[in-house]
């Protein structure tokens, strides 16, 4: 698959950027649920999106808007839906929890731990059932493989051998874990995560979350496995914890992203220098760009630039959309 | 129309799906039971065996696969089995199914249905005795459908599985023998819509499956003692028919409500709830819950005859309603 590196990159810097400006929102009480950012997990969302095709189904879970993002969705909808507003992509009903974009393949969007690997797996049996060759995508982080739910679901999958592709973002690597003080963490008597999968007979791979071409191309050979009906599919996705994802709520402690960081290396230091040099996935890519001639310093200032008015864009978008009307909640429970 | 029983009724309506819908699935174990109406599976799964799935004793998964099926558009009929198997499913319940619409801001629909059966099995002790109605009617986004007659069923369910939107439909456990004349062909009954079975003018008494057959038991005694009592089947929970109990209600001006579930926060007090909220004026006397006592079921069956409702408590409470005293059975 030929991969649009230019515009893989600015993907995943408008996922970046719209991190950052929820995190501003948050802090100027413009809505106050608890809330998870993407920030350090762009290049997964990104690079999984570009194996996808546009039939394709997913199912997300409370960390979804890098992925709502990589699939296309328009900033401006997914961020007036995290205010709450009745221009937001599920009217402001589903807010950063439950953020789904049906128009893009996207089924219901669990908050509930493990929720996302069983939804996807029922989406994998109807379009294995409706003929064709779409293929079902599950989205969870490491925390998921705790659930009793899961392992059922693995188990069904592999039974009736559903196409369906779970992807495991496993953000527990250099996580302090509840004994550190820090969120919860992955909590598991199993050393490896990819035995659980192996156990079922599902076939898994690992690789660096930080690096697109990697998730790619085992994104792109799970994708193939599931759309020619061989079964489901594991990715064991690893990458570093953003450090402002440690604390419960959120917190940007690495700052706005300075994208200077990706061609000049004496603006990296201080406590997060190791975060900036390898695991902040944007300024590694920015970086592999620059070094291989794909782009100059120019362009990528440009596209960013491009990116942060798109943002600035949106977030006006969503701060003078309407709220909606308090009773239109009962439209939504039935059909 | 013939004579038929629960099981044939379910089959008629779920072969027709199968003929009608290339995609419709059914999963679940002894969908028709344990009991002989077991039997009648095998002819069904012999023609559609390929769309028929018996998956393992993961009952959140499995709702959670049709649930995920149904948000795709695929209609399945997935069978829990006995009520209490479904609460290991109640996160893929209350968490995905009821929320899914709403939080997606009514874009995505969950068209799936669920089939447990219900009741008191005479031994069937704490574990496999559930009527778990109200917890699931707690739930807002599911449709429950109650049937007791094998034609409502039949009508019922495929108005049921035609839905839009989740639902939850429940049989009595000692349902599948039961028989009555059921019409041919393929009809629907709209949901919300009960069902006047015996008409009285001095009690109502509003209940749902099994228990209909205790009220007409319990109002043909009371009729011998000059009681005439009004028997509703309210044959849906969700959407309930709130009008035909208010009216019924308006013209006896008592109300005793039976429910095989457990007393507290049960059907039974939110029918005795609504009415005394919107028919209060109706009322010559406070209604009466007849439900099973809100303990455990116990394991033998001098207990669990102690502690279940029956057509005698049903007569009891009728009689106190009729002569102004408040009761409690």
């Amino acid at each position: 698959m030929s991969l649009d590196k230019k515009r893989a990159l600015e993907s995943m810097l408008t996922i970046r950027r719209f991190e950052e400006t929820v995190v501003g929102l948050f802090l100027e009480h413009e809505f106050m649920t608890h809330y998870h950012l993407y920030i350090g997990q762009e290049s997964t969302g990104v690079a999984l999106m570009e194996a996808l095709g546009p039939d394709d189904k997913l199912a997300t879970h409370h960390r979804n808007h890098g992925h709502v993002l990589a699939r296309g969705a328009d900033p401006k909808h997914a961020l007036a839906e995290i205010l709450g507003r009745e221009t937001g992509l599920n009217r402001g009903v589903g807010g950063t929890l439950h953020m789904s974009d049906p128009e893009r393949g996207f089924i219901s969007t669990s908050s509930i731990v493990g929720g996302s690997i069983s939804l996807a797996t029922g989406a994998g049996f109807a379009l294995k059932s409706q003929g064709g060759d779409a293929v079902a995508v599950g989205l969870f982080g490491d925390g998921a493989l705790e659930e009793g739910v899961s392992y059922e679901s693995l188990n069904l999958a592999a039974l009736l051998s559903l196409p369906v592709v779970y992807v495991c973002e496993n953000n527990s690597e250099g996580a302090l874990g509840s004994a550190g003080g820090g969120f919860p963490t992955s909590v598991s008597a199993v050393d490896d995560l990819t035995k659980i999968p192996r156990t079922f007979g599902i076939p898994v791979d690992t690789v660096d979350g930080r690096s697109v071409d990697e998730v790619l191309a085992v994104a792109t050979r799970a994708v193939a496995h599931a759309r020619e009906r061989k079964g489901p599919y594991f990715i064991h996705v690893a990458t570093a914890r953003f450090a402002g994802s440690q604390p419960l709520w959120p917190t940007l402690p690495t700052g706005e992203t300075d994208i200077s960081m990706a061609w000049d290396a004496s603006r990296m230091a201080g406590e997060h220098e190791q975060w900036y040099r390898e695991h902040d996935p944007v300024l590694r890519y920015a970086r592999e760009l620059l070094a291989a001639g794909e782009i100059d310093q120019e362009e990528l200032g440009a596209i960013d630039e491009r990116v942060r008015a798109r943002i600035a864009d949106a977030r006006q978008f969503a701060l003078d959309s309407a709220r909606p009307a308090p009773d239109a909640a009962l439209d939504y429970v039935f059909a | 129309m013939a004579t038929k029983n629960y099981a044939d009724a379910m089959l008629d309506v779920l072969s027709t799906f199968m003929e009608e819908d290339p995609h419709f699935a059914v999963m679940g174990n002894e969908v028709l039971g344990i009991g002989p109406q077991a039997l009648q599976f095998e002819p069904f799964q012999r023609k559609y065996g390929d769309r028929i799935h018996f998956p393992p004793c993961s009952e959140a998964a499995f709702a959670a696969l049709a649930a995920g099926a149904a948000m795709c558009g695929q209609r399945i009929f997935a069978h829990l089995g006995l009520a209490p198997f479904s609460y290991p499913a109640y996160s893929t319940i209350a968490n995905e199914i009821a929320t899914a619409r709403l939080s997606s801001g009514g874009l995505i629909d969950v068209p799936v249905t669920l089939h447990i059966s219900h009741g008191l099995l005479h031994g069937g002790a704490a574990q496999h005795s559930e009527s778990p109605l109200s917890i699931y009617w707690n739930l807002p986004g599911i449709e429950i459908v109650t049937p007791f007659e094998a034609a409502d069923l039949k009508g019922l369910l495929r108005t049921a599985i035609k839905s839009d939107n989740p639902t939850l439909v429940v049989t009595h456990a000692f349902g599948y023998g039961v028989e009555g004349e059921v019409p041919d062909g393929d009809y629907e009954i709209p949901l919300g819509q009960a069902a006047v079975k015996r008409e009285g003018t001095d009690v109502t008494i509003v209940t749902y499956s099994l228990m209909v057959g205790m009220a007409l038991e319990a109002a043909a005694e009371l009729a011998n003692e000059g009681i005439e009592a009004e028997v509703i089947d309210l044959r849906t929970l969700v959407p309930l028919d709130e009008q035909t109990i208010l009216e019924s209600v308006a013209k006896t001006g008592r109300l005793v409500v039976a429910d095989e579930g457990r007393l507290r926060c049960g059907v039974a007090s939110e029918i005795a709830a609504t009415v005394a909220e919107l028919g209060f004026d109706s009322l010559k006397a406070p209604p009466a819950r007849v439900a099973r006592m809100h303990v455990p079921v116990p394991g033998n069956q001098v207990q669990e005859a102690y502690m279940s409702p029956t057509a005698a408590k049903i007569v009891a409470a009728a009689k106190e309603v009729v002569g102004g005293v408040p009761a409690r059975v």
